[in-house]
């Protein structure tokens, strides 16, 4: 039984490795993994007015993809959740599981909002130009 | 790992064992850490909801471009990048310091302590320069009242709208006060001091600023301000406060409460809650600075 061991009523702990190899191994995927998201990041930024929705939507998506992969290296690795028993994960990972509906959820009434004041409540054809938002008062910047 | 340990028909809610075969300080700090994770989730879901529901929104490549003693010059994405990096490495030296301490080595656990707190500290003040910089760098923007005026980035304030179209700009140029364009007028390269500049007539100071080709933005959406400092904020709180609990379990460790103790189980509720700030970063810099 490991040394950390700090209850009678801890009956296991998972065995600590000698080494640090997966620590740092670890910490150049989680470094490779943020270098590939700046690099889709710059990709952005010079293809910036020449793309379509679609590829710049595609593009976002898969960099919110490798931070998700981080998360789930730092979860489970850093914090070692992965080396806890079933009973533990499943009771973080799945109350979790509500932002898959909270994310959706917000930002489609987020996009709502928008066609709403763009069309005037669906009265008239979208014009975006027409929809500067609310500049700052004079007073504001003193 | 060794679950293999485990026998398959453990009871494990009979009593007389914790049924998540963990301390109940570890599970509690799991449990606070989820409900931050809540907080932190709805801040950044009110945040794209807002985002989602404007036309415009500020692109994080023009007002994060800025790095220390580059002056000028157009870096997107390249501090923040420093910023992420110091926190992973960061957390790095707080899971050697966990290593170290599953194997009862107090020397080790202070050296990757030390380093962790030096890799937040490192962090707080590359947010103390950004934030500065958004604060007092001024851009030149339209207002409500249809003037131009330098505007910083503030809770109130917001210069990254959509460029305004040449001819809108030579027009509110026209409504603009003389100390607007003196002000305007002093942020040009090479254009002289404010005193000097005060002295000329409004027609001048129009040709000076419609000479130098100067880009003006309409003011962007006012949320931002507040959203990038509120969340941002409330992050390097966390990092704080980070800072501060990994420092008294460095002061403990010093004063070998835990080898009296037998344990160092509170270096792992330290390095959790640390790595739960990490953590946090990485949807942070998602959110405000790569999409």
């Amino acid at each position: 039984m490991s040394s950390n061991v700090s209850s009678p009523e801890i009956t296991h702990a998972p065995e600590h490795a000698s080494g640090t190899g997966r620590i740092w191994k670890t910490f150049w995927v989680l470094s490779a993994l943020t270098v590939v998201e700046l690099a889709l990041g710059y990709l952005l930024y010079y293809k910036h007015g020449e793309w379509s929705y679609v590829p710049v939507i595609s593009t976002k998506l898969a960099i919110a993809a490798l931070t998700l992969l981080k998360a789930y290296y730092i979860v489970s690795i850093f914090m070692h959740l992965g080396d806890e028993i079933r009973n533990m994960i499943m009771t973080i990972i799945v109350p979790l599981m509500l932002f898959i509906w909270f994310i959706a959820a917000f930002l489609w009434d987020g996009n709502a909002w928008k066609n709403l004041r763009n069309t005037n409540g669906h009265s008239r054809p979208a014009d975006t130009q027409q929809q500067h938002q609310p500049a700052v008062d004079k007073d504001a910047k003193k | 790992m060794s679950t293999t340990a485990i026998p398959t028909n453990t009871k494990w809610w009979n009593g007389g064992r914790s049924p998540f075969n963990i301390s109940y300080g570890k599970v509690m700090m799991w449990y606070f850490l989820m409900s931050d994770a809540f907080t932190f989730g709805a801040f950044l879901i009110s945040y794209g909801t807002i985002r989602f529901s404007v036309n415009h929104w500020a692109d994080p490549n023009h007002v994060f471009n800025a790095f220390p003693l580059a002056g000028h010059a157009n870096l997107p994405l390249a501090f923040v990048s420093l910023m992420t990096f110091i926190l992973i490495f960061s957390s790095v030296t707080m899971v050697l310091a966990v290593h170290e301490g599953h194997k009862m080595n107090r020397k080790g656990v202070e050296k990757y302590m030390i380093l962790t707190i030096l890799g937040g500290l490192a962090f707080l003040s590359c947010q103390a320069w950004e934030w500065t910089h958004l604060l007092t760098g001024e851009h030149i923007a339209l207002l409500s009242d249809g003037t131009i005026a330098p505007l910083a980035t503030t809770v109130k304030s917001n210069p990254w709208g959509a460029e305004l179209p040449h001819a809108e700009m030579l027009a509110a140029l026209q409504k603009t006060p003389h100390d607007q364009l003196v002000k305007i007028a002093a942020t040009l390269h090479g254009a002289g001091d404010a005193h000097n500049l005060s002295t000329l007539s409004d027609a001048d100071l129009m040709n000076k600023i419609t000479a130098s080709g100067l880009h003006v933005t309409n003011s962007g959406p006012i949320a931002f301000g507040g959203y990038f400092f509120g969340i941002t904020g409330f992050h390097g709180f966390h990092v704080f406060s980070g800072v501060i609990i990994n420092l008294v379990m460095l002061i403990k460790t010093r004063l070998k409460h835990f080898d009296q103790r037998g344990h160092y189980e509170m270096i792992e509720k330290a390095g959790l809650y640390w790595h739960f700030v990490d953590l946090v970063w990485v949807f942070v810099f998602l959110c405000f600075y790569l999409v």
